[in-house]
């Protein structure tokens, strides 16, 4: 990689120094089409681009050509009567033994062969790789210094390949939206194929500890999601129930009545909620505020789970709050002065000209900002993780414990389970669901503030 | 007289409006409080957190000692006596430490009660002893007097974590192990310290030798690379869209796509690190390398969203004025546009990135959440990141990492203010009105 940079260089030096002499001096520069330095980029991006190419290229490749060599090599009898799954542990087995790590089956004198075998195809390519590449590499600079003439239009050359490369760049968020659909549409639809969806979606009962062995008692699990999606809403019309009356009123107070000094001093505090990472709030919830509700709740007589629903959607709640606070500021300070001005003129009091005229006005973009916050409540991870519980009750009540459609792909990806089992399948399907729904109400949500906003321009 | 209970003429609208003034006001005056009410809530929540954390966790700083005269004894580390170092590293020093105890308290002999003597201090004592003995040849067949770090229940119970009074089933330690401290703190053998292992030391299954060096290696090297990848990428997509991008619907559909991608759930981006990077591209589980690609996708749009607001700010006339002195697009773009828009930039990066430092949802799902005793040293040694670290902590029954935990968090918190300061005078250092 050094050595690649290094070749840049020296192709830009190069380049720039043919440039000036080919104007014939320093003197004579503005014959040059475009500044030296622009011949010097792009005899250094010639030098850079394919040999990069060539090399991102041959990584790719190198590991399934080496191991074909290496299988092909291998005695015939040796392969006679191995099925695809066991010559892939072989092959594995011969890798393990070239890089010197330890081996799972026993080292047969012709798997010990094929690991030199390898190692050495190993090292072959390697040296190959690097060769070819610093070959490209040179060839690309001196293409690019051949290139160098007075008349060479470098310059335009140069920023048609800049422009490119920002093009590209402004694709990556394309593309990271694409490769999360098709990741998730991808096992989804291999999990649907094992479960059917409509089991999936209206099913009320889960219980996804698939058994160990086939023919134990209850060895499909149950994939039954409707208690995740009552838990996530439950928690989530907690967290709304308080996020919604405190951060609106505070917008409002902060944005209507308060006085310069404490609105400059309140809002970037009551900010600092937004910025504490989720993990705090989980650790809180589960170390502080659901042991208080407990306590609270066992002296009214109140039966309290541990992990009650109720800790930690008034945590989330706490976390949403500058989300509904600082959009329905923004929307509220959008409302035009002179719709105020015609109430007061009327002769309304200022909550009469808030509660009618303010906030009518500027309720699509409250809306708007709080079914963003809602959207957040439903992927919030790591508050429900830590607070909430894990048994999946169909239950209404904010005492009990329920879990969320996010604490069950965690729990179901965070153990030792094959890739292709139901189990961590189904935490997949869970994540399109997820993804999904709070697509669905981004997109509604931003097209209403951005309407909105328009509206008053 | 005017008779104010029968009105005889049709009453005037002033009339009307004056006999409910004193409710619209009294509204008004609820209203208003109101509104202070949240405000005031609102702070009130943001200093609870903040009071309950700081008070769980500055214990942490601190770590409980125990004086203990260790024998150094020849025959159980050198028998020999060739110093060979090899020797010296194999030695049996949970005998020496068990032999040094003993003679500390000689009145008890019972198998019990030696049992909470051996507890007295932390299960890295027998470490410690051997570091000293390796670093210090020439203390063996001394005794001395050696500061040992004490049991993570001791530790609680100095700390006065632990409450004396809980019965003693409750409590977790027994009384004759209270008794025993309480004899050595007569003696002045118990001491607390600046507690330097927490950030010296990797993590641990004791709490009392758990430290945050580790996970803020993997921080640091996650951080680092999510940086170089998401910082290019997303001024590069900025300036296109903001710059040179046509009207258009696919440019449409971009800009729709990244005010999007900043408000999808962050485990979904854990879901296409498992699905793409590790499964599908083969990227080694756990390391800083797959955490970096994860947390740069994410960290993306708020560094694209932020840049453009920037570029935005730069008045036309600047780039009018480069134009027309003969500059390309380009060189106006890069020459003079970025510059001015640079501080805008760098103050959205930051606050993209203190987000990145907080979070940990999607590297749960990428592996980031395997218990790593050793500190990372490179961008593919498995690591986990301080966030993922605090909810490892969090999850663990020993009473003793509920402080480590609240004092891990005030380092986090600490780095998240610093972040947040820098990208608040950035932009007070900077700012200007056009």
């Amino acid at each position: 990689m050094l050595v690649l940079l290094a070749v840049m260089a020296l192709a830009y030096h190069g380049g720039r120094k043919r440039a000036i002499t080919s104007a014939g001096g320093a003197g004579q520069i503005s014959t040059l089409h475009s500044l030296p330095g622009y011949y010097g980029f792009y005899a250094a991006l010639w030098a850079g681009i394919p040999a990069l190419l060539l090399l991102g290229l041959w990584l790719g490749i190198q590991d399934a050509v080496v191991t074909g060599l290496v299988k092909s090599a291998l005695p015939a009898q040796t392969l006679s009567g191995l099925s695809d799954g066991a010559l892939g542990l072989l092959l594995n087995d011969v890798k393990n033994l070239a890089s010197g790590s330890i081996v799972g089956g026993t080292v047969t004198p012709e798997i010990q062969a094929a690991a030199d075998h390898f190692a050495q195809l190993q090292r072959l390519a390697n040296w190959a790789m690097w060769l070819l590449v610093l070959a490209a590499a040179s060839g690309g600079m001196v293409l690019a210094w051949g290139q160098t003439k007075p008349r060479m239009r470098a310059r335009n050359r140069v920023e048609s390949i800049v422009m490119g490369t920002m093009f590209l760049c402004s694709l990556i968020a394309v593309l990271t939206t694409l490769g999360i659909i098709l990741s998730v549409l991808f096992e989804s639809l291999q999990f649907f194929q094992k479960i059917h969806p409509a089991d999936f979606f209206l099913g009320t009962l889960w219980s996804p500890q698939t058994a160990m062995r086939t023919d134990q008692v209850a060895a499909a699990g149950a994939f039954g999601a409707v208690p995740l999606f009552t838990g996530t809403l439950l928690i989530s019309f907690i967290a709304m129930a308080v996020a919604v009356p405190i951060g609106l009123m505070a917008a409002i107070y902060l944005s209507e009545y308060a006085p310069r000094q404490v609105r400059s001093v309140a809002k970037p505090l009551l900010e600092i909620l937004a910025g504490i990472p989720t993990v705090v709030y989980g650790f809180f919830a589960a170390l502080t505020l659901a042991p208080v509700i407990r306590a609270i709740g066992e002296s009214l007589g109140l039966e309290v789970a541990s992990e009650s629903a109720l800790a930690a959607g008034l945590v989330m709640g706490v976390m949403i709050i500058p989300f509904v606070s600082s959009l329905s500021d923004d929307v509220i300070n959008a409302v035009p002065q002179a719709m105020r001005d015609g109430s007061y003129a009327l002769g309304a009091t200022q909550s009469e000209t808030i509660r009618r005229v303010v906030i009518p006005a500027a309720l699509p973009g409250i809306v708007g900002g709080i079914l963003l916050a809602v959207s957040r409540a439903i992927g919030e991870t790591m508050i429900v993780v830590m607070a909430a519980g894990l048994s999946a009750n169909l239950t209404a009540n904010p005492l009990a414990s329920v879990t969320t459609v996010t604490v069950q792909i965690v729990t179901l990806l965070t153990g030792d389970q094959e890739f292709d089992s139901a189990k961590t399948l189904a935490a997949f399907a869970l994540g399109l669901t997820l993804f999904l729904v709070t697509l669905v109400l981004n997109v509604i949500a931003l097209h209403i503030v951005r309407k909105y906003r328009e509206q008053y321009e | 007289m005017q008779d104010q209970t029968q009105p005889t003429t049709p009453r005037r609208t002033i009339d009307i409006v004056n006999a409910s003034l004193k409710k619209r006001y009294a509204r008004e005056r609820r209203f208003r409080f109101m509104g202070a009410a949240a405000v005031t809530l609102g702070l009130l929540f943001v200093a609870t957190l903040f009071a309950d954390i700081a008070l769980k966790g500055y214990t942490a700083f601190e770590q409980t000692y125990i004086q203990v005269p260790v024998d150094f004894d020849p025959a159980i580390i050198d028998p020999e006596g060739t110093r060979d170092p090899r020797t010296l590293a194999d030695a049996d020093y949970l005998a020496v430490l068990k032999a040094s105890l003993r003679k500390l308290f000689p009145d008890l002999t019972e198998r019990s009660q030696l049992r909470e003597v051996y507890a007295l201090v932390s299960a890295g004592a027998p470490q410690q002893l051997q570091s000293m003995v390796l670093s210090h040849p020439n203390v063996i067949g001394t005794a001395t007097d050696v500061w040992l770090i004490a049991g993570g229940d001791v530790d609680m119970l100095v700390k006065g974590n632990l409450d004396r009074r809980l019965p003693e089933a409750d409590r977790g330690i027994t009384d004759s192990s209270i008794a025993l401290i309480d004899r050595l703190a007569e003696q002045g053998r118990v001491e607390k310290r600046f507690n330097t292992g927490f950030f010296t030391n990797g993590t641990s299954r004791e709490p009392e030798l758990a430290g945050i060096a580790g996970a803020l290696a993997g921080t640091f090297y996650t951080l680092v690379l999510t940086l170089i990848l998401s910082f290019p990428l997303g001024v590069g997509a900025a300036v296109y869209l903001q710059e040179f991008a046509p009207k258009n619907r696919w440019t449409d559909l971009i800009e729709v796509n990244i005010n999007n991608l900043a408000a999808v759930p962050s485990i979904v981006f854990g879901l296409l690190g498992l699905a793409v990077f590790i499964n599908f591209f083969g990227v080694p589980r756990s390391t800083p390398l797959v955490g970096a690609l994860v947390l740069g996708l994410m960290t993306l749009p708020v560094i694209i969203i932020a840049s453009r607001a920037a570029l935005q700010s730069v008045p036309p006339s600047i780039r009018e004025a480069a134009l027309g002195v003969g500059a390309s697009p380009l060189q106006t773009q890069f020459h003079h546009v970025l510059p001015l828009a640079m501080p805008g930039i760098m103050t959205g990066a930051i606050i993209g990135m203190a987000r990145a430092l907080g979070e940990s949802a999607p590297l749960l799902m990428i592996g980031m959440i395997a218990f790593i005793v050793d500190v990372p040293k490179g961008f593919t040694d498995a690591a986990t990141v301080l966030p993922v670290q605090i909810y490892l902590w969090a999850d663990s029954p020993e009473r003793g990492f509920v402080e480590r935990t609240s004092a891990a968090i005030l380092v986090l918190l600490g780095f998240l203010v610093l972040m947040n300061l820098a990208a608040v005078l950035l932009r007070r250092r900077f700012e200007r009105r056009w």
